[in-house]
């Protein structure tokens, strides 16, 4: 019989063309470096100590230039923040409320409803503060990067200083793993820009790796739930397939 | 297999006559039976019956009367025709430009701050717009080609302002698939001709706009403007 | 009395209303009693399946509509809000993201089944042209569902579509400023584009229902591509083939959960999660999977209207396949030379995806071309001429007898067990 290899050889081509269609992830030059992500893999779960200091990066680095708009002060809640911590993270920041009895604009400390406060008011004062470079809001930027986790990880270890027979642009940065290699963003971690509660050594790659699973996060908050519902869903169709595929057979028995 | 003959659907009013055929010749489904329990005419009867009465059966057999009737049948088909499109109309049209959409006319543009070799780009009606300083060489590679080396040949006089030949503005709008092509910092590629470069398909622009390479058709549009003042451009 | 069916059911109230609208008994005939040819592969699981697949379409599609938001400022907002606040946002737009990506799965394997088998030859022309009109809305619809979530991909991806419309001479600008309701991809084409995608779903109801009554009337081809020939030949549609299209969908539902719940963004681009914006174009303008093949060939054609005349041709020539094929031989199992061709299709369209991956440089272009070649060689000479030339082997006498004499697949002559009708 034919139909054996036919189908086979059909399945193998639409799987391959699958693949071969699948936006290749891999940046172009540089190969990015393996990082271990506690969110990898199907049974993947947020490592929330490191969300929780990767939060704390953001606060006192990331959030002077990036807005993370898509999130909430209560959203803080899914890294493991209480909600005294919460309220308290919430207040220290001032955001418009409204306008008074004159009709005057005014501010007011944040509450958990609110969304994280931004660093600029909008896009043009951002590129004016920023030499012409607009810093991307930080919401759902692991999705939105080729390579996700892992290039953000790489980008914040990358910077070095420039090959010889490169001309950078004037207030451009080199970085191994930005498209282009000039970046316009300085290097944002080093060695000990943060200071850790949790006694955890603050090295670049602890810094960067804390901070990227705080943006996994952050991208796909709903990702453990995810999978963890797709665990149970996988396994009670692999059982309704056998059973369905057992009274195929015996209803078919008496075809055959 | 269920065979046609005791078919549980003795009802050919139900199911058009049609199918009867087709459906029969198979031996089975849509489900109508060739029995009839009762003398009523098929559905291919009554049409044929019907047909046979608008025609002939008013009053005059005669065929001056046959043509006028034709005729009247004509003019009443057009007629609704007519009326169909004069609804349809407002419909299709409803989907053109409305009139918020057509009254963002005109921008403004302040070309003082705009260096020599610079280019700036501002939003009109949508659509960015290239308004670009050219330096003295760039305006003299732009005269001296020659239109035969061109695809979608064009006078680099054609596509600026006498008197104001250092500026060039352009749609800033790949004439390929519509991409925004870069070129306009100095920082970005501009393509071997100095003008702009499409990241999308390669399309290469030279500094007047035209296309000198790749699947871009046409040059770059220049969209209506006018002088107000020498540092001042209207646009729209 | 006079005009009421006579119903065979015995509940009463099913009684009741067969006996004034025969629906009942329609599903019988058409669901329960069909005699469906015995020896069907798992190939026609297929169709079962994009009904599934459309079906779970429509259901998400319209819990997402209440709380999506078609406007420029909002719709990328509305979208990240339906994935974090809305109880199981995430998961009915996952499902219904990754569902396009499922359905075009399905139908492109269902269409390939049809061209192998030769579903597509007469009497079935019309369910076949019927298909390829589905394929051409679903084209549309997922074109602007696309569109919808207004990101990066969105807007040029619309961008570049709507734009092909612009290589028709004198009319294309006027066209495309219509399409869009203004100078460019904007709030009005948004609109717009989120009306048609939720109306043209159940265009394509309508149109499933016209190709399955087609089905019904000729019946369905099956791997050896000859006519049953009476009873011993065909099984009843139930139980048979319902449990056998059951299995068929619970391996579909396994392999579109692991793609929503451990892959869901696998299919997607990344910068689709960048917020549209027209100043900015990205690096590379890629369409969704389903679609590369047409646009690989839409770019493998230096002339513009001529790309885009060969990548309406490359979908609009499978309407006239039934003409093109001159071979009386349906099945590929008895047309050796066809076999090898229409394998080599199904190759040709994956390198074709491929190429419309990437940009078209170096010898991307040179294998798009040749890809393309192939593509309309196959349908507009090989079809034709291979089916006057080739010597098709025998066919069997029948499905249920033995193939070509030896012992087949199946017992020679065993009557089919005479069913109770459910």
């Amino acid at each position: 019989m034919r139909r054996i290899p036919l189908a086979r050889l059909f399945i193998g081509a639409a799987l391959g063309g699958l693949l071969a269609a699948a936006p290749a992830r891999a940046a172009d030059d540089a190969k990015l470096p393996k990082v271990e992500w506690s969110f990898a893999g199907p049974f993947g779960t947020y490592d929330l100590a490191s969300a929780q200091r990767g939060f704390l990066i953001y606060q006192q680095v990331c959030s002077n230039c990036h807005s993370m708009n898509q999130l909430y002060y209560r959203n803080l809640e899914g890294i493991g923040l209480s909600e005294e911590q919460i309220k308290a993270v919430a207040a220290s920041v001032q955001v418009p409320g409204g306008v008074d009895d004159n009709g005057q604009p005014i501010q007011r400390p944040g509450r958990p409803a609110d969304h994280f406060r931004a660093p600029f008011p909008n896009d043009q004062a951002a590129r004016a503060a920023n030499g012409g470079a607009l810093p991307p809001d930080q919401s759902v930027l692991e999705l939105a990067r080729e390579g996700g986790a892992d290039y953000l990880y790489a980008l914040m270890v990358g910077y070095a200083d420039p090959p010889a027979d490169m001309k950078m642009q004037p207030g451009m940065m080199y970085n191994k793993y930005f498209p282009g290699h000039q970046i316009a963003m300085p290097q944002p971690l080093q060695d000990g820009s943060v200071q850790y509660t949790d006694g955890t050594k603050p090295t670049l790659e602890q810094e960067a790796k804390d901070v990227v699973t705080f943006l996994a996060w952050a991208a796909e908050p709903e990702l453990v739930e995810r999978k963890q519902m797709g665990v149970k869903i996988i396994l009670f169709l692999l059982l309704l397939t056998g059973l369905t595929y057992a009274v195929k057979r015996k209803l078919w028995s008496d075809v055959h | 297999m269920r065979s046609v003959s005791d078919g549980p659907f003795p009802h050919e009013w139900l199911l058009a006559g049609g199918a009867e055929g087709a459906a029969a010749a198979r031996g089975h489904v849509w489900t109508v039976a060739t029995r009839r329990n009762q003398p009523r005419p098929g559905f291919e009867d009554m049409m044929a019956t019907s047909l046979s009465a608008s025609d002939h059966g008013v009053s005059s057999p005669h065929g001056e009367g046959t043509s006028k009737r034709d005729f009247l049948k004509l003019v009443t088909g057009a007629a609704a025709l007519v009326g169909t499109g004069a609804i349809v109309w407002p419909l299709i049209d409803s989907m053109n430009p409305s009139q918020d959409v057509l009254a963002l006319g005109s921008v403004e543009v302040n070309l003082e701050p705009i260096q020599a070799g610079m280019g700036i780009t501002v939003l009109w009606r949508g659509k960015p717009i290239f308004v670009r300083h050219r330096t003295e060489k760039e305006i003299k590679e732009a005269e001296d080609v020659s239109l035969s080396a061109l695809s979608d040949p064009e006078t680099d006089a054609a596509r600026v302002k006498a008197g104001h030949t250092q500026w060039i503005i352009v749609v800033g709008i790949c004439t390929h698939l519509g991409c925004v092509p870069l070129g306009n910092k100095p920082s970005d590629p501009r393509g071997e001709w100095g003008g702009w470069f499409c990241p999308c398909h390669g399309s290469q622009y030279d500094t007047s706009g035209r296309v000198r390479h790749g699947p871009a058709p046409a040059n770059l549009p220049v969209p209506p403007y006018a002088f107000q003042t020498d540092t001042k451009i209207k646009i729209g | 009395m006079v005009g009421l069916h006579k119903s065979e059911f015995k509940n009463p109230l099913v009684r009741w209303i067969d006996t004034r609208l025969p629906v009942f008994t329609m599903m019988q005939n058409e669901y329960g009693s069909f005699p469906t040819p015995r020896n069907f592969n798992y190939f026609w699981n297929f169709g079962a399946l994009a009904m599934v697949a459309m079906m779970i379409m429509i259901i998400t599609g319209i819990f997402l509509a209440m709380n999506y938001v078609p406007n420029t400022a909002l719709a990328f907002d509305s979208v990240e809000r339906i994935m974090r606040d809305v109880n199981y946002g995430w998961l009915i737009r996952y499902v219904h993201m990754n569902g396009a990506s499922m359905f075009f799965i399905v139908v492109y394997i269902h269409i390939f089944r049809g061209l192998y088998y030769g579903s597509y030859k007469t009497p079935r022309e019309l369910l076949w042209m019927l298909g390829v009109v589905i394929l051409l809305l679903m084209m549309m619809t997922a074109f602007m569902g696309y569109v919808l979530p207004w990101g990066q991909m969105s807007y040029w991806g619309a961008t570049v579509i709507t734009n092909l419309f612009s290589a028709f001479p004198i009319v294309g600008k006027s066209i495309v400023t219509w399409l869009w309701g203004g100078f460019s991809v904007d709030n009005p084409t948004l609109n717009r584009f989120f009306s048609l995608h939720y109306l043209l779903p159940f265009v394509i109801v309508a149109v499933v229902f016209l190709h399955v009554a087609a089905l019904h009337i000729t019946g369905s081809n099956n791997p050896l591509g000859i006519e049953p020939k009476g009873p011993q030949d065909t099984l009843p549609f139930h139980p048979y083939y319902t449990v056998k299209d059951s299995v068929g969908i619970c391996v579909f539902l396994i392999v579109y959960a692991a793609l929503v719940f451990f892959a869901p963004n696998f299919l997607g681009n990344p910068d689709n999660y960048i917020p549209a914006n027209p100043m900015v174009t990205p690096a590379e303008i890629v369409p969704e999977w389903y679609l590369l093949p047409y646009y690989a060939i839409l770019r493998s054609v230096p002339n513009k209207l001529g790309g885009v005349l060969m990548m309406f041709g490359s979908i609009l020539v499978l309407f006239v396949l039934p003409w093109l094929d001159t071979s009386p031989v349906r099945s590929a199992r008895f047309r050796p030379i066809f076999r090898q061709l229409v394998l080599l299709l199904v190759i040709d369209v994956i390198v074709l995806g491929d190429v419309g991956a990437h940009r078209p440089e170096g010898w991307w272009v040179v294998v798009g071309r040749l890809a393309t070649t192939y593509y309309f060689l196959f349908f507009l000479v090989l079809l034709p001429v291979v089916g006057k030339l080739e010597r098709p082997l025998k066919l069997p006498d029948s499905i249920s007898k033995p193939v070509l004499g030896g012992g087949g697949p199946l017992p020679g002559g065993a009557p089919a067990k005479p069913m109770e009708k459910a």
